[in-house]
């Protein structure tokens, strides 16, 4: 499935929200030169990253990329081998779980079978020794927050899937922890509740304005929730940045090819002057021009993804630049988008296209094994070294 | 879906199904319910010095006279008997009490094991099982009398103890009432391991960490978590434990001395010595309706709250 389009802005979405960009603001959350080993395994690999308060910050990787190791261990379910954690100043190594500001919402909800959603709810709350009133006070809101009032004495296993995640969510919001943390929180739902469930984490988010940390395998879901997104690989971190930034700029081949589909034109940098860099692509015989400084001689990969690249059976206009004669290969018709693959010529390449369907028509103005053209302007590509 | 109707999958007949399940009844019919009815018509029946040594006897040939005159011959003076004489009440009062507190103790002592068991390696765990397991390979009998051979005055305890300097007199268990208490909780502690170690070893582990999560420390968690949710295992083990404990003849006899009163041992003098059918047959009846009416009872509950649930 395609990603929608970027904005044109790269900032957060929250354009008032950027405490990372501010060099006085103060971390809540330091992980400095953590890692893990377990036995010869090194599950978290010198990862240093700072959160700040009332951030939606997600952790996003393939699975056994050290993501979760790095969760537990801010829970204090893991002791990391070296390095420091730091929540709000306060160094959470040695630390037992039962006694950090930080609650979990599990991925296997983790519901307390014989309790009632309402024991559930209180459980955290008892153990502080709160007074009962206001128990039963914020076990009251919990359930307004998250609609469940009419299920207050019914057990887990007398709820479905999704009202299973809501009791999960209000059980680990009840105590107002400084961070809460989410493992794989929709991982069990279907898609189109998911995706109901995202929108309504934001808002919570917002609403009770407390620093959620989400861990996640699914692009689409940290690309919609998370203020700034770290993309983790073989336990170590790999980009750190919005999700515009890592839409638009990836750091890496890795980056751009985990999130979303991407074109990579390998090619030789054959001169660079003025912001734009001429290259050389001997995988599909082309040379293209792109916006960015590199080295002469260095060997790099011209990034573009496949919305930024345009398709047509008649010629481009004569200033075009960046254009390849092709053939279509393959059209996916996916109701917003269309995918078209096309086979550029004199080569084994296979360059992805996609285009958005704002005009509603039954035909599509390019069919299979069609002699296309396609293109891209300078800007449209992003160089990538390593 | 071409027959909605059909609640049965393709190709297994009703029958089949209604012979499967027929097997286990008729066993229970055959095996159990009838010699029940036997000992209940015992039970009512009078003691006379004969072979069989009770009266009336249901003669088929005489007809229906034969029945009626049998039936006529019934009375429940034997039960009369038992609610008069002491020595029965206290048998039945002093059984359920020794095996209520050789019960507890065995859940006392079981719960460390089969929570030890639960959370060893996976590896382990087989061995384990194989470990509580093997004494079933000996005869119980021969094991008791392994049991004398280490709690008589001059047996291994003793000898151990005095040895090591420990004690300067001897200990005189044999022939007591703790005797009878380490024989059932030494024989019966596999029956409450295993059932206590099914339903631990089923606990998931993020339950605990969750509770740990939300504040609760280890100790707290085990009393909030753990246990809760292992009581099944505990009420299975303890009706597995104390059912056979109070009806127990072999270790009050063997270890137990002459003023251990248990009315397994009170049936078997009543049966062997006093050759005393009607009366023995009415004390295994009413130890039946003891044992019976408070498992009822708890079925009874347990069906109720599944009703609930669903």
């Amino acid at each position: 499935m395609a990603l929608k389009p970027a904005q044109k802005a790269l900032g957060p979405i929250r354009r008032s929200f950027a405490p990372w960009l501010d060099p006085s603001a103060v971390p809540l959350i330091r992980f400095e030169n953590v890692v893990k080993r377990f036995g010869d395994f090194t599950a978290v690999d010198d990862v240093s990253i700072d959160i700040h308060g009332r951030e939606f910050f997600a952790l996003l990787g393939p699975s056994g990329c050290g993501k979760t190791t790095l969760m537990r261990m801010l829970a204090g379910f893991e002791e990391p081998t070296s390095g420091r954690i730091t929540l709000a100043g306060q160094d959470l190594v040695g630390v037992p779980p039962y006694r950090r500001p930080v609650n979990m919402m599990f991925q296997s909800y983790a519901l307390f079978p014989h309790m009632s959603v309402e024991q559930n709810i209180a459980f955290g709350l008892k153990q502080d020794k709160l007074p009962k009133a206001e128990i039963e006070a914020r076990v009251k809101e919990m359930l307004r927050l998250v609609k469940l009032e009419p299920f207050a004495s019914r057990k887990p296993h007398q709820l479905s899937g999704g009202q299973r995640q809501r009791v999960a969510l209000a059980r680990s919001l009840a105590k107002r922890p400084k961070v809460l943390l989410l493992d794989e929180p929709l991982g069990a739902l279907d898609k189109k509740l998911r995706e109901e469930t995202q929108f309504e984490l934001m808002d919570l988010q917002m609403e009770l304005g407390l620093t959620f940390l989400i861990v996640t395998h699914d692009q689409e879901e940290a690309m919609t929730v998370a203020d700034r997104i770290a993309v983790m690989n073989h336990g170590k971190l790999v980009q750190v940045a919005t999700p515009g930034e890592i839409y638009e700029q990836p750091s890496c081949r890795y980056v751009a090819g985990f999130i979303g589909d991407i074109n990579l034109f390998e090619a030789e940098v054959a001169a660079s002057a003025g912001g734009l860099v001429t290259l050389k692509s001997a995988e599909v015989g082309a040379t293209f021009s792109a916006a960015g400084e590199a080295a002469p001689g260095a060997s790099v990969a011209l990034a573009v993804r496949p919305e930024k690249v345009r398709i047509s059976i008649d010629p481009p206009p004569a200033d075009a630049a960046n254009v390849l004669k092709g053939e279509v290969w393959d059209i996916a018709y996916l109701g917003d988008w269309t995918v078209f693959l096309v086979k550029a010529e004199n080569s084994e390449k296979i360059v992805r296209v996609s285009r958005a369907n704002v005009m509603r028509s039954e035909t599509q103005p390019v069919a299979w094994d069609d002699k296309v053209h396609v293109w891209f302007a300078p800007d449209a590509g992003v160089l990538l070294s390593s | 879906m071409t027959d909605a109707s059909a609640p049965t999958p393709a190709g297994a007949s009703p029958w089949g199904r209604r012979l499967v399940i027929a097997i286990p009844y008729l066993w229970l019919l055959v095996f159990f319910l009838a010699p029940f009815f036997i000992v209940l018509k015992i039970s009512f029946s009078d003691t006379v010095i004969a072979q069989p040594p009770y009266t009336p006897l249901l003669d088929l040939a005489q007809g229906w006279q034969g029945i009626k005159d049998w039936w006529a011959g019934l009375d429940a003076e034997n039960y009369g008997i038992l609610f008069e004489d002491e020595l029965y009440v206290a048998s039945y009062v002093s059984s359920l009490r020794i095996a209520t507190i050789a019960t507890l103790l065995t859940l006392l002592i079981a719960y460390p094991m089969a929570y030890g068991m639960a959370r060893a390696p996976k590896g382990w765990r087989p061995m384990l099982l194989m470990a509580v397991i093997l004494p079933f390979w000996t005869s119980l009998l021969i094991r008791v009398y392994a049991w004398i051979g280490i709690l008589s005055p001059e047996g291994l305890l003793n000898a151990f103890l005095l040895g090591t300097g420990i004690i300067s007199e001897p200990l005189y268990i044999m022939n007591t009432e703790t005797a009878v208490f380490i024989g059932i909780v030494y024989s019966y502690l596999p029956f409450m391991v295993l059932p206590l170690y099914a339903s631990l070893e089923k606990l998931d582990d993020t339950l605990l960490e969750a509770a740990a999560d939300l504040g609760s420390p280890p100790w707290k968690a085990f009393w909030q978590i753990t246990v809760p949710l292992s009581l099944p295992g505990v009420i299975a083990g303890c009706f597995l434990v104390f059912i056979p404990a109070v009806g127990e003849f072999v270790i009050p006899d063997l270890l137990g001395g002459s003023e251990t009163l248990m009315i397994g041992k009170t049936l078997y003098n009543e049966f062997f010595m006093n050759r005393d059918w009607p009366v023995s047959s009415a004390i295994a009846v009413l130890l039946l309706l003891v044992l019976v009416l408070p498992i009822a009872i708890y079925n009874n509950v347990q069906a109720r709250e599944v009703g609930a649930k669903t």
